[in-house]
């Protein structure tokens, strides 16, 4: 082995961390791009050079003036912008959930849905759907609010009853996946009693899509997420700790783990109440996207965060891509479409890593 | 630096005492070794000065403050630890696990200062070749260093370290302890750590604790405490204890 001076591990550590802020902006930059291409995809065929048209007349507040391009502008601003910001929104806020979940829980099987949010906004808008009365609880609003509330309810649940048991990382665990089973139970009981039609939307709301996406969803998703990206970036470093070593290990370097497990929780469910209030179930990629993150980044969450959030958009505007295109013009919910690309994107990097590991 | 250990008691149950009245005292520049058959509470002393457990009685103070009544970050700057076992999940490599122990005093975002500080742990600890190695990849004596890398980054007063040599092969487990007691002198850090073997600790300690049944049966030097009555009162075996080169060497007879 070469032996190497000090300054020379200083220099590499400084020039690994400049390569990898130089390929996040290039990731993200690159998501950018590819976001407008896939704005191009649709039932309507469109240009890339419409697309910047359209976000410049936009910007330019010449929408609604009348010029017979504009119908096309329109589809392109209001129905597939937002949508494909949705999926950024949602990619970010669901993949960070996923890593912030796991550091604390120091286990790598945890994603937000393990909390059991998927399932009690799932029961929040099965019973919107099934038993809602007056104008409110029939609207698209109606059921977003009655899913956030139920996964707000969630939230509190976890919270409570783990904070009373300890906060440990078991129990925080063991919490989620019991109330995962009890919301579980409780959407199947209202699915039991429903009329048909309603049993339909109830299931098609938890197939998870960007269908009928607006602008409006992607400001309140985007609140949420921006606010409690912050909060997890900001604890990047502790993130390290909380994930390496147990709780003891945390508090004799400095840290106070039921705390920081507590805001970490809170504000993973929350980012992921915020996002699947509005999309319906979108499961894997809180899962997938932070360990495919990891592979190519290490543990490290300085970098781990910002490029599982890159990893978690990418994937989920493909597989919406994919899901606009690939039966066009029936639109496949992008909550199915992720699980067929990620799951064997995800094993091939697991092969390629055990492959160069054995090389 | 002084360490002064009060009267401390802690127990998990009420009907059983973990330890009894624990007192002692330590100075900079100092090893002392705890000793004792498993179960007598050597694990638990120690987390009860580093105040990751609560003694049930008495109390702890560093230079005269009440490690009870520190905040974690102000205890992290002061103590230490390197613990018995660590969770193998979402390892880092060395730099990162190093930089750990900068937390408490860098808050949100590691300064130019600490990684000076890292950097200069690295040279000394003679981790450069390993610097970018993730831990996980590591052999066990390779990662005890590490973790006393890390203990050493929060450039603390006191290192605590539960059987750092439990899982060493012969080589590592003279190198490590060779390596901690020479910091310990030079940069006058007390180390308090629990080990088995009792001719490493004659070797290597400056004084000894033996915990019998959850009380301290003996204190003092090696050569005072490392007898065969001492070894046979508390481990239940016969030994031949004699004097090499000035330390005591035990002998287990059969």
């Amino acid at each position: 082995m070469e032996n190497k001076n000090i300054s020379d591990v200083r220099r590499e550590y400084e020039q690994s961390n400049r390569r990898k802020n130089i390929i996040l902006l290039a990731s993200i930059v690159i998501m950018l791009i590819a976001g407008l291409y896939f704005v191009t995809l649709g039932v309507a065929d469109t240009t890339f050079s419409q697309v910047l048209s359209a976000v410049s007349a936009w910007i330019g507040g010449r929408l609604n003036d009348g010029s017979p391009e504009n119908i096309n502008y329109k589809i392109i601003v209001l129905m597939r912008l937002p949508r494909i910001a949705m999926a950024i929104v949602a990619g970010v806020g669901l993949s960070i959930s996923g890593v912030a979940m796991q550091a604390v829980t120091r286990n790598p099987l945890v994603s937000p849905f393990t909390m059991g949010i998927s399932n009690a906004a799932a029961f929040g808008a099965s019973m919107c759907i099934v038993f809602g009365t007056g104008a409110f609880f029939k609207s698209e609003l109606g059921i977003i609010c009655c899913a956030f509330a139920a996964a707000g309810l969630c939230i509190a649940l976890v919270s409570g009853i783990s904070s009373k048991a300890g906060m440990g990382p078991e129990t925080v665990v063991l919490t989620g996946i019991a109330l995962n089973y009890f919301f579980s139970a409780l959407t199947s009981a209202i699915e039991f009693f429903a009329e048909e039609y309603k049993l339909a939307a109830v299931v098609q709301w938890t197939f998870g899509t960007l269908n009928g996406t607006v602008w409006s969803d992607v400001f309140f998703s985007g609140v949420f997420v921006v606010v409690c990206t912050i909060i997890i970036m900001s604890c990047s470093l502790k993130l390290n700790t909380m994930a390496s070593g147990d709780d003891e290990l945390a508090e004799s370097l400095g840290l106070n783990p039921k705390r920081i497990r507590t805001v970490m929780c809170v504000a993973s469910v929350f980012m992921t109440a915020a996002v699947i209030s509005f999309t319906g179930v979108i499961g894997f990629v809180g899962l997938v996207a932070p360990h495919i993150a990891r592979m190519l980044v290490g543990n490290d969450h300085k970098y781990l965060i910002p490029f599982s959030a890159v990893t978690g958009s990418m994937l989920l505007m493909a597989a919406d891509a994919i899901g606009k295109t690939i039966l066009s013009p029936v639109s496949i919910p992008v909550g199915i479409v992720v699980s067929f690309l990620g799951v064997p994107l995800f094993i091939n990097l697991i092969l390629r890593q055990k492959k160069g590991r054995m090389q | 630096m002084s360490l002064k250990v009060e009267n401390i008691s802690f127990s998990y149950t009420a009907d059983r005492e973990i330890l009894k009245n624990i007192s002692f005292e330590l100075n900079q520049g100092e090893t002392l070794c705890l000793l004792g058959p498993n179960g007598t509470g050597k694990t638990t002393l120690l987390k009860c000065i580093n105040h990751l457990l609560t003694p049930k009685q008495g109390a702890v103070y560093i230079n005269g403050d009440d490690v009870a009544k520190m905040t974690s970050i102000m205890r992290a700057k002061k103590i230490g630890y390197v613990p018995q076992y660590n969770s193998n999940v979402f390892q880092m490599n060395v730099v990162d696990t190093i930089m750990m122990g900068r937390i408490a005093f860098a808050g949100r975002k590691i300064r130019t200062e600490d990684k000076d500080i890292v950097f200069d742990i690295i040279e000394k600890m003679d981790l450069e070749n390993f610097a970018f190695k993730n831990i996980s990849e590591m052999s066990g004596g390779e990662r005890q260093r590490v973790f006393i890398a890390r203990a050493l980054a929060q450039e603390p007063e006191i290192i605590i370290m539960d059987e750092p040599t439990s899982s060493l092969d012969l080589k590592n487990q003279m190198f490590t302890l060779e390596l901690i007691t020479k910091l310990a002198h030079s940069k006058n850090i007390g180390v308090i750590m629990s080990i088995h073997d009792l001719n490493l600790t004659s070797l290597f300690a400056d004084n000894v604790i033996i915990l019998k049944d959850a009380e301290m049966y003996a204190c003092g030097k090696p050569h005072d405490t490392l007898t065969e009555s001492n070894i046979r009162e508390v481990y239940g075996v016969e030994t031949a204890v004699t004097t090499e080169d000035g330390y005591r060497h035990v002998r287990l007879l059969r």
